[in-house]
């Protein structure tokens, strides 16, 4: 019965994968291939890497590249920045005015149709520019703005968990021990939300590296992000370069992932390892 | 360790002069009232117990001491100095956790140090207080470790060496021992107090567990519904409670109904239907007369014989309804011809001592002194 149970589990866990990875699979296959038509596999002169050659060679490729990649470092970085004071104002000051309204509000752009936020943004980048004169044109400042926008509001939501978990005492015992309210929140506060911070950099990074709807709309001549540089790519037909390209960009995030998650599981051995000291210093 | 106040003040050279004081607190959260019009008065170098249910308003009383809430009402000086409006961290006081709120980023030296650091100490005077306080709560050698490294007795160690390092002149203690087990929890009551007569520091203590209350109080303050009831020695609170709730509270105790129906100076006579008779008192009560009062008796303070015992007073027949055998002492439920159960407690001074038995008819006695009269 357990063997029959198991083998049930296994072909669970088979399919399940299957689904999930298969096509990503078969895009790195055909990334090897040869031959300029997408779908005909060229066994002659198959696996190459000419199309990863090209792309190395192909400046637009390279220079959008580039461009998402700022976008996506200062867009993380301000969404954490943002997000982190709004998650503490709304976890650590529960009694006033407003603050239900306040965290709805925060939240919505994580609802919100993406071309209805992307619209929005670009009236009121336009009226701006007609009052103040500033932003001048769309292009990266516009974009970046956009993507802190909706990214900040999933920073917000992980920041939020983590502090609910840090006990309040910790924070008035430093207050308690002579701490000023703001070196309380730089000394104790921050060092214990860190792995959320970090994590929220990521996920807002990732959100704005791979967004291309809130981009349309803010985006100008002169700045083309990846996606927006693939997206254009393939309506006029998908190259075999487009796959070599994906293939490193899949590559660079289960590297991440990878590392990610080898680094939780050594601390969570670390802890239990500690913790069994401690048990048995006290025994 | 002495609990004697008297003795605790002739050991103390300071004036007699209330070293905090508390006046007309009152604190409101909404409409609900924790903290209601509280005054107190505490010397220096004493242990004071705030004692009380949970919801009583002690941790709301502590919390107001340190300065994470404000009053709505009333003040507090330390030392002489209104520290109503101060913030907590420019208030000469300290506080010890319940949770002991260790950093847990920082090593225990650090935690320690954290404090000294705030206040701008030279590097080198930071290195040698640490030193000294660790040796002093037992700790050499776990400087550089972790919190999750230590036991829980050590964490409470280092939570309380942290408090003390910048010489406060209040330490708050948040439950203390509420997170300890039993037997380190007895050890440490003992060390607790050796501490605080050797630094001399002022203790102000919440718990809600009266035996912690009893063993490191030099006093006690009784809280109920955000008001203090009694405040007095432990010998005070529990052979004088002035009020039901006080006498139910600390300790078991048997209370009943009666009315004064004879009241002199010396003596006084109460009549209690539910005995079936009338409670001989050898004090005075000051009490209107045919006041409804209430007679607490400690159940170690009754006695049980086999023959009436020759004593005019305070003698009642029963029948043992309940044994239960706890090794120092027997506790016996003792039902009376009223119907009433009393609860009696004997202490097994002999081995093999003879035991009365389930059923067996009994006599109840006890001495005119052990009874006390609360009004209701």
């Amino acid at each position: 019965m357990p063997g029959r149970r198991s083998l049930f589990v296994l072909m669970a866990l088979a399919f399940g994968f299957a689904f999930l990875y298969l096509p990503i699979l078969a895009m790195i296959v055909y990334s090897f291939n040869a031959s300029r038509l997408v779908t005909v596999w060229d066994s002659a002169n198959s696996p190459t890497l000419m199309w990863y050659a090209e792309l190395f060679r192909n400046a637009p490729v390279l220079d959008s590249a580039r461009l998402s990649f700022r976008i996506a470092t200062v867009n993380a970085t301000g969404a954490v920045i943002l997000g982190t004071l709004a998650a503490f104002a709304l976890e650590r000051y529960r009694r006033f005015r407003g603050r239900a309204l306040f965290g709805l509000l925060t939240t919505a752009p994580m609802v919100l149709p993406e071309v209805i936020t992307g619209l929005s943004l670009l009236l009121l980048f336009v009226a701006l520019e007609q009052a103040i004169g500033w932003p001048g044109g769309r292009g990266a400042t516009t974009i970046t703005i956009a993507h802190i926008t909706f990214s900040m509001a999933y920073v917000i939501v992980v920041i939020q968990a983590r502090l609910a978990t840090v006990d309040r005492s910790l924070e008035e015992a430093a207050m308690d021990l002579g701490a000023r309210p703001w070196k309380v929140f730089f000394v104790i506060t921050l060092p214990l939300i860190m792995p959320a911070i970090a994590s929220g950099w990521v996920l807002a990074f990732i959100l704005s590296w791979d967004d291309l709807v809130i981009t349309s709309f803010v985006s100008g001549p002169s700045s083309t992000t990846l996606p927006q540089l693939v997206f254009s790519k393939v309506r006029l037909g998908v190259s075999p370069d487009i796959n070599a390209l994906a293939t490193i960009l899949v590559l660079i995030v289960t590297a991440c992932v990878v590392a990610a998650g080898v680094y939780m599981v050594r601390l969570e051995k670390r802890r239990a390892r500690d913790a069994q000291t401690a048990f048995d210093a006290a025994t | 360790m002495s609990t004697d106040p008297a003795a605790r003040a002739a050991t103390t050279p300071s004036p007699p002069a209330p070293y905090v004081r508390i006046e007309r607190l009152t604190k409101r959260f909404g409409d609900f009232v924790a903290v209601r019009q509280v005054s107190l008065e505490i010397a220096r170098g004493e242990i004071f117990c705030l004692l009380g249910g949970s919801g009583c308003g002690k941790t709301t009383l502590l919390r107001m001491l340190a300065g994470f809430e404000t009053p709505t009402e009333g003040s507090i000086y330390i030392d002489g100095v209104d520290v109503t409006g101060v913030p907590p961290y420019e208030r000469p006081v300290n506080m010890m956790f319940q949770s002991y709120a260790l950093f847990p980023h920082m090593t225990v030296e650090q935690n320690v140090a954290f404090g000294l650091r705030q206040d701008g100490t030279p590097r080198a005077e930071i290195e040698t207080r640490v030193e000294e306080m660790l040796s002093l709560v037992k700790l050499d050698g776990y400087a550089k470790r972790k919190p999750h490294q230590l036991s829980g007795g050590q964490r409470q160690r280092v939570a309380l060496a942290r408090a003390l390092v910048k010489r406060p002149k209040l330490l708050l203690l948040d439950e203390p021992l509420g997170a300890l087990d039993k037997k380190l929890r007895e050890h440490t009551q003992f060390e607790l107090v050796g501490l605080q007569e050797r630094l001399g520091v002022t203790f102000v203590i919440v718990t809600h567990d009266q035996e912690e209350a009893m063993t490191l109080a030099s006093r006690i303050g009784v809280m109920r519904a955000g008001e203090i009831l009694q405040v007095g020695s432990p010998t005070d609170i529990y052979e004088y409670p002035n009020s039901r709730f006080v006498a139910d509270f600390i300790g078991s105790v048997n209370l009943v109904e009666g009315k004064l129906v004879e009241d002199e100076p010396d003596h006084v006579r109460i009549d209690c239907p539910q005995l079936g008779g009338t409670v001989y008192v050898d004090h005075g009560v000051s009490s209107p007369p045919d006041a409804q009062l209430s007679v607490a008796i400690r159940p170690e303070k009754l006695q049980l014989a086999r023959e009436r015992p020759e004593q005019p007073d305070n003698v009642l027949a029963g029948t043992v309804t309940g044994i239960a055998y706890l090794g120092d002492a027997t506790r016996y439920l003792v039902r009376l011809s009223t119907g009433f159960v009393l609860r009696v407690t004997m202490p097994n001074v002999y081995r093999r001592e003879e035991q009365f038995e389930q059923g067996q008819p009994v006599w109840v006695h006890w001495h005119a002194s052990a009874a006390v009269v609360v009004m209701r």
